[in-house]
C-alpha cells in the first residue's frame, strides 16, 4: 500500500511529465491534466486493481477505467507509464507522428491501458455502463470507473446514460466528474450554467459523493466510501472539485490553459514549482 | 481487412413460394445465435417488435438490453459490452442506426475496433408511409466510409437470417441493413453466407447487373424483360458492399463489357459508387446506375415509391440497354 507521501511524490513527477509533454510538441491540454493528477495517481497506484505491467483488452478479473474527457490524455499517459504499462521514454512521443500516444486516447495504435477511444465528448459513460454490464454477465465482481469533465455534462448522451444506469441498477460503476468549473470558452457558469449538479444526479437516481480532487487523503477516503456502496442497486457518481492547472501557479484558476502549451520560459517556471521525485523521462 | 477473392456461386433455380420481410430474417437469425452462443447479446431502442427482436428478448432476458429512445447511449453501451467478450447486436431503424449516431459509431465502435453488430431495419424508400424522416438513403455511404467497417445489405429473408448468423463469427464492426416490407424469399434456407463473396444468380453475356438488398429481385425481374429482347444479363448479388468482391465484378465485366448497379440508396455514396471506383481504376467500361438521385423520399406505399423514384425492373432493364449501347463498337 502506497503512503500519501509516496503518492504526492508521484503526483509531482506526473505534473512535470504533463508540462514537458505538452511543451515538447507545443500542443495538448495541460489545465485539466494538472487538475486531475492526484486523482489518476490515487486510482492507478492505490485504488484500482490492475495488472500492470500486463494489459489485456477484456480486463477480466480487474477494475476498469474509462476516460471520457479524453483531452486530458497527458495525465493519463504519464500515470500509465509511471505505473509500468509502457516505458516512460515513450512519453516524449506524445502527439508526434507515428506515436501510440495520440492527441486523444485511442486503441488504434495499441497503447496498453486504453480500452476505447475518447475525445469527442459525452460517450464514455455509455461505454463504461456497457463494460459494467459485461462484468455482471461474466460474474466478475470488479468495478468499472469513469472520469468526465463538468463541461462535458452539457452533452446529452451523458444524461441518456445516467438515466439508463439508474433504471437498470448498474451498481458496479463509480463515475467521477471533474468539477473544475472551466471549459474552453470560459467558466462553465458563463458558457452554459449547469445548476445544482448534485441535485441533478440524485434526481436521475444516482448516489452522489463529493470530494476534493486535489487532496489525496480525501480521494482515498471518499472513493473507499463509494466502493462500500457498490452492489446496492444504484450507480455512484463522485463530484470531484479540482483546481484547473493545479500545481503551476500561473496556470491555476483559469480556463486559459485548457488547451495551450507553455513556451520555454513558462516551462522553466512551471518545472521550478514541481519537484523531480522519481526521475524525468 | 483481408482481401477476399472468390469464385462466383451459381444458383440455378430462381423462384419463390412466399414473401417475407427481411427484418424477420434478422429476428430468426438472432434467436438462433442466442441459442448457440451465450456471448451474443442484443440491444434495442424501443423498437423491439419492429426489429423482430422480441423472441430473443423473451428467451434470453438477461442478455437483452432495452435502451429506450436513446440510440447514442445504446451504441456506447454496445461498445462497452465488447470489453469482456460479449458480441452485441444493436437493433433500431436504419436512420437511427447511422445518421443519428454517426459520431458514436465512428469513435466508440469503428475507430476503437469494437466487435459490435449494428443491425438496421426499415432502410430505404420501402419503409413507406412514414416518409422521408425515416427513409434513410445515405446509410450505406456513411457506413462504408468508416475504416474497418463491414457493410452488408442482404436481399431476402433467408439471406438476412444467414447473414445475421455469419456476422457473429466475424471479429470487427459490421453494419447489417435490412427492411420492412414482405418481399420474395427466393434464396436457399440452407445457404452459407460468406461475407464479401458475391453470388451470381443468373449467368449472362451482354451486361452485368450488380444489385443489392430489395433491388436484387427487381434485377431478376429485369433479366426476364431483357431476355424477351434477346439480351443476356448476368445478375450478381453484391450482398456485401464492403469489402467489395472486386474479383467477381471484374470477372463479370470482362465477359459482358458493361454494367448496371441497382440499389435502394442514394447514387451518391452507394453500391454504384463502389463499383464505379472499382472498374474505373482497373477495367473501365460503361456503367449505368439505378438508385435515388440526390433527393429525399416521401410518404407512399413501398411499390408506389419504388415506381416514382425509378427503382423498378423496367428502370433496370432500360439502364442495361443504355449500358449496352455505350459499349465500344
Amino acid at each position: 500500500m502506497a503512503s500519501i507521501d509516496e503518492l504526492k511524490k508521484i503526483s509531482s513527477q506526473v505534473r512535470r511529465d504533463i508540462v514537458r509533454m505538452v511543451h515538447g510538441v507545443q500542443s495538448g491540454h495541460p489545465g485539466g491534466s494538472l487538475g486531475c493528477t492526484e486523482f489518476f495517481v490515487s486510482m492507478y497506484f492505490e485504488i484500482m486493481k490492475n495488472k500492470a505491467p500486463e494489459f489485456e483488452m477484456n480486463g477480466i478479473d480487474e477494475d476498469l477505467f474509462f476516460l471520457s474527457n479524453g483531452h486530458i490524455s497527458p495525465v493519463w499517459y504519464s500515470v500509465l507509464a509511471r505505473r509500468g504499462f509502457f516505458g516512460v521514454s515513450e512519453l516524449a512521443t506524445f502527439r508526434k507522428l507515428n506515436t501510440r500516444l495520440q492527441g486523444h486516447p485511442a486503441t488504434h495504435e495499441g497503447l496498453p491501458g486504453i480500452r476505447v477511444a475518447s475525445g469527442s465528448l459525452g460517450q464514455g459513460l455509455s461505454v463504461a455502463i456497457g463494460a459494467a454490464l459485461t462484468k455482471k454477465l461474466n460474474n466478475d465482481p470488479h468495478l468499472v470507473f469513469s472520469l468526465h469533465g463538468d463541461g462535458e455534462l452539457q452533452e446529452g448522451q451523458i444524461w441518456e446514460a445516467a438515466m439508463y444506469a439508474a433504471a437498470n441498477k448498474v451498481d458496479n460503476l463509480i463515475s467521477t466528474v471533474d468539477v473544475n468549473g472551466q471549459q474552453i470558452d470560459g467558466p462553465v457558469e458563463q458558457v452554459l450554467p449547469e445548476g445544482d449538479l448534485e441535485a441533478k444526479w440524485k434526481a436521475f437516481g444516482w448516489m452522489v459523493f463529493n470530494m476534493n480532487g486535489n487532496d489525496i487523503k480525501d480521494i482515498l477516503n471518499i472513493v473507499a466510501e463509494a466502493k462500500s456502496h457498490t452492489g446496492k442497486g444504484k450507480p455512484i457518481v463522485i463530484l470531484m472539485k479540482t483546481i484547473m492547472g493545479n500545481g503551476v501557479d500561473f496556470m491555476m484558476h483559469t480556463h486559459k490553459w485548457h488547451g495551450i502549451a507553455p513556451n520555454d520560459q513558462q516551462l522553466a517556471t512551471a518545472l521550478s514549482q514541481l519537484e523531480e521525485t522519481i526521475g524525468d523521462y | 481487412m483481408e482481401n477476399i477473392i472468390s469464385e462466383p456461386i451459381m444458383e440455378k433455380k430462381i423462384s419463390y413460394t412466399e414473401k417475407k420481410d427481411t427484418r424477420s430474417g434478422f429476428g430468426a437469425g438472432l434467436l438462433e445465435l442466442g441459442r448457440k452462443n451465450r456471448k451474443v447479446v442484443a440491444l434495442c431502442a424501443d423498437l423491439t417488435g419492429s426489429l423482430k427482436m422480441d423472441a430473443f428478448q423473451k428467451e434470453f432476458p438477461s442478455r437483452f438490453f432495452q435502451c429506450g429512445i436513446a440510440e447514442a447511449n445504446m451504441m456506447g453501451i454496445a461498445a462497452g459490452l465488447t470489453i469482456g467478450g460479449m458480441i452485441p447486436f444493436t437493433g433500431t431503424f436504419a436512420n437511427f442506426s447511422t445518421g443519428r449516431v454517426y459520431d458514436q459509431i465512428r469513435q466508440s465502435i469503428a475507430y476503437s475496433g469494437k466487435n459490435v453488430k449494428i443491425c438496421a431495419s426499415h432502410a430505404g424508400l420501402t419503409l413507406g408511409e412514414d416518409g422521408a424522416t425515416h427513409q434513410i438513403l445515405e446509410d450505406l455511404g456513411m457506413m462504408k466510409m468508416l475504416p474497418g467497417m463491414t457493410v452488408i445489405n442482404p436481399c431476402d429473408f433467408n439471406q438476412t437470417k444467414a447473414a445475421t448468423i455469419a456476422i457473429a463469427d466475424h471479429i470487427g464492426p459490421v453494419y447489417l441493413r435490412f427492411g420492412r416490407p414482405a418481399v420474395p424469399n427466393f434464396t436457399s434456407p440452407e445457404q452459407e453466407f460468406v461475407i464479401g463473396k458475391a453470388i451470381t444468380f443468373i449467368s449472362g453475356t451482354d451486361v452485368s447487373i450488380f444489385c443489392t438488398g430489395h433491388m436484387v429481385w427487381k434485377a431478376i425481374e429485369a433479366s426476364e424483360l431483357l431476355a424477351d429482347l434477346g439480351i443476356s444479363a448476368e445478375i450478381i448479388n453484391i450482398h456485401t458492399i464492403k469489402p467489395l468482391d472486386t474479383f467477381s465484378i471484374l470477372n463479370s465485366i470482362a465477359k459482358t463489357g458493361c454494367a448496371v448497379s441497382a440499389e435502394e440508396h442514394q447514387l451518391n455514396g452507394g453500391l454504384g459508387d463502389s463499383i464505379a471506383q472499382c472498374i474505373s481504376t482497373t477495367h473501365p467500361c460503361p456503367l449505368e446506375m439505378v438508385g435515388v438521385n440526390d433527393t429525399f423520399g416521401e410518404s407512399g406505399t413501398p411499390e408506389q415509391l419504388l415506381e416514382k423514384y425509378g427503382l423498378t425492373a423496367k428502370a433496370i432493364s432500360e439502364a442495361a440497354i443504355r449500358a449496352i449501347g455505350r459499349k465500344a463498337k
